[in-house]
């Protein structure tokens, strides 16, 4: 067992579930939520020459993406060090 | 210096490169041939994902199709980046510390079945080889056109090739190749896109000039024009759609955990010394793949709107044949472009209904967009150069997927235990070599329905394996009996689905007909919850997971231990 206790396993995991399911809910609401579901209201709104709507589904969920990995990354080495199960 | 000799040369010289790194780093092991020794640098790893992951289908068919179709083609874009998202948070740390070298390797132990293996190898093998022909295919198209050889003759050249280096070097070979490859296609998608936005609209990021004002008129949005020209037309608005949004939401849906789920791309997450290495090189990969699928779009607008005035010319009353630009004439041999004067005016025009003249294969847009923008000769040859690197990279890692399949999880862990490392890596080998020549088969005869292939391809990883794994993770009494139920319902449904409309009655294909109006390519979608709620039910009603296997999903979940990857 790499936790000192079953109660610090459990609270890991929890708040590793929770830092996954907020980055996931960023990662449906940019994509499903503006490039897909909402795209026609979006798109009323211009940013120069794109329509928002427009822009999100071709350009802003990606670069939202890659954001999210990366803050998952740095969020979760942070993790693991408060519980001490990083990697040494 | 002329067009084919240039091309001669970039191909050439970047063809000397592949194999020279391939023989650089040869593979002795099976554990460098299958997982490069398991000691890929982050950053390394995250461009070969990127490369391996870019295929022929990226590279020359995505920006085509986003150009002929709009807004409908973000599914493209979105899925196949937002994927990555659920790879780097649910699937690839907590693979990695399972520390076994392939997808059905752990459906096999997490489910403590054979049964449950051979499911996935099946998934494995048949995802692997529907998405191969393709890439044979698009070397043969790139040759054909630059080269003005034969298709079957680029199409075997292409084979030797990746033989050569997949065959030698295994994964150590392959991904070291591919950091070659990566640099190869990014640098020649992203030449010609600066050149063209620069020239359209004076901006030099095509990220921003596709959203920017027209060079030669300040006070007009480039997307506003090709919204007008659309329009005006007959065709449907660029910025808005025609398929529905339930459609386009589960065909988003069925890329992106397709994505997730496909074997060629989770095996990359294998090859990092550790958990921590497997996160950041998801997020390295989404940032190398980003780079192009976020120049994609700004490629097909340009294309689209450079086309329609090409054709129709300035005033829109048509170019006359005659005085028609070389590349119409150039793709005309190829078959890929074709002009019928219906209204025997001997000028050409393209448009979205009974007045359009022109058939225009969307996968040319790419290739021919240098020269449809006119653009100096080497950007044309390397842009060849980038179109057979993203065709050879990714056969090379779904190649090494198959050949993994059959030495690894049918040979060594099922059906002959005994075998020895030499062994496995002859069999390894040999099955790469068996499965490069069926893919060249494939690529000189392209099945009638390659389409409906990639819908396959991407509908079963969705359906099959994404469920399984994230049961498999994030709940530890999900038992063999619920995900061996589950994969196969969802299996069944989908494929079902697809070749029904697809291949049984393609006539039938339209929104009329479908499920809750959901096509054929986003079925995976319902596949995959098919799969979920057979899985909890069943799992309910069969005995408990072993206390071995909950110990196992208990140790997968946090990073500390993950040593290296191993055969047990």
């Amino acid at each position: 067992m790499a936790f000192e206790s079953g109660d610090k396993a459990k609270a890991y995991w929890s708040e590793n579930l929770r830092l996954m399911l907020i980055l996931l809910a960023i990662w449906f609401v940019v994509s499903f939520g503006f490039g897909i579901l909402l795209v026609e209201p979006l798109n009323a709104i211009r940013m120069g020459g794109f329509k928002l709507g427009f822009w999100f589904a071709q350009q802003g969920s990606i670069y939202v993406f890659v954001i999210l990995i990366f803050v998952y990354v740095a969020l979760m080495n942070k993790l693991d060090k408060k519980y001490g199960v990083s990697e040494e | 210096m002329d067009i084919k000799l240039l091309t001669y040369i970039m191909v050439g010289s970047t063809f000397a490169m592949y194999i020279g790194i391939a023989i650089w780093a040869r593979a002795g092991s099976t554990k460098e041939f299958y997982i490069a020794g398991g000691g890929v640098h982050p950053v390394a790893n995250g461009m070969a994902t990127a490369a391996d992951w870019m295929s022929a289908a990226s590279f020359i068919s995505m920006a085509g199709i986003i150009s002929f179709v709009g807004y409908d083609g973000s599914v493209y874009l979105m899925g196949w980046t937002g994927g990555y998202v659920l790879l780097a948070l649910c699937l690839a740390p907590y693979l990695r510390k399972f520390g076994k070298f392939t997808v059905p390797d752990f459906i096999g132990d997490r489910y403590y079945s054979q049964l449950a293996r051979r499911v996935a190898v099946i998934c494995a093998i048949f995802v692997s080889f529907t998405y191969i022909a393709g890439q044979m295919r698009g070397v043969g198209v790139v040759f054909s056109r630059f080269l003005e050889v034969e298709i079957w003759l680029g199409v075997v050249i292409g084979m030797c090739v990746v033989f050569f280096y997949a065959v030698l070097g295994g994964m150590k070979g392959i991904t070291y190749t591919q950091v070659a490859q990566f640099c190869v296609l990014i640098f020649a998608y992203t030449v010609p896109a600066v050149f063209i936005s620069m020239m359209m609209t004076g901006n030099p990021v095509p990220q921003l000039g596709f959203g920017d004002t027209l060079a030669a008129d300040n006070s007009v949005y480039l997307l506003d024009k090709l919204d007008g020209l659309t329009k005006e037309l007959g065709f449907n608005e660029y910025t808005s759609g025609k398929k529905s949004t339930i459609d386009v939401f589960f065909i988003t849906a069925a890329l992106m955990v397709g994505t997730a789920g496909l074997p060629h791309v989770i095996v990359r997450f294998f090859t990092v010394p550790k958990v921590r290495d497997a996160r950041k090189s998801a997020g390295w990969a989404l940032l190398f793949i980003a780079l192009l699928y976020t120049t994609a779009p700004a490629v097909s607008t340009f294309a689209r709107v450079n086309m329609i005035n090409t054709i129709n010319g300035e005033d829109a009353a048509g170019t006359d044949y005659a005085k028609a630009p070389s590349w119409i004439k150039n793709w005309e041999k190829t078959g890929l472009i074709e002009w019928d004067d219906k209204n025997q005016d001997g000028k050409m025009f393209y448009a979205g209904d009974d007045r359009n003249e022109m058939k225009i294969d969307r996968d040319i847009i790419v290739l021919a967009n240098p020269e449809i923008a006119d653009l100096p000769a080497w950007v044309i040859a390397l842009v060849a150069a980038g179109g057979i690197a993203a065709a050879l990279s990714t056969s090379a890692g779904l190649l090494l997927v198959i050949s993994t399949s059959i030495s690894h999880d049918l040979l060594k862990r099922d059906l002959a235990p005994d075998i020895s490392d030499k062994q496995e890596l002859f069999y390894a080998r040999t099955a790469a070599a068996v499965a490069i020549v069926f893919a060249g088969y494939w690529g000189i005869n392209p099945p009638d329905y390659v389409a409906a292939v990639v819908a396959f391809a991407f509908g079963l990883a969705a359906a099959s394996f994404f469920p399984a794994i994230i049961l498999g993770i994030f709940t530890k009494s999900m038992n063999r009996e619920g995900a061996v139920s589950g994969m196969i319902v969802g299996i069944v449904f989908t494929i079902s689905y697809i070749v029904y409309f697809k291949i049984v009655n393609p006539e039938l294909n339209s929104a009329d007909n479908w499920w809750f109006g959901i096509s054929p390519e986003g079925i995976g979608t319902l596949g995959m919850l098919l799969n979920l709620a057979v899985a909890l039910v069943v799992c309910k009603m069969t005995p408990a997971t072993p206390a071995h296997v909950q110990e196992l999903v208990e140790s997968i979940r946090f990073p500390k231990g993950s040593g290296d990857a191993s055969h047990h």
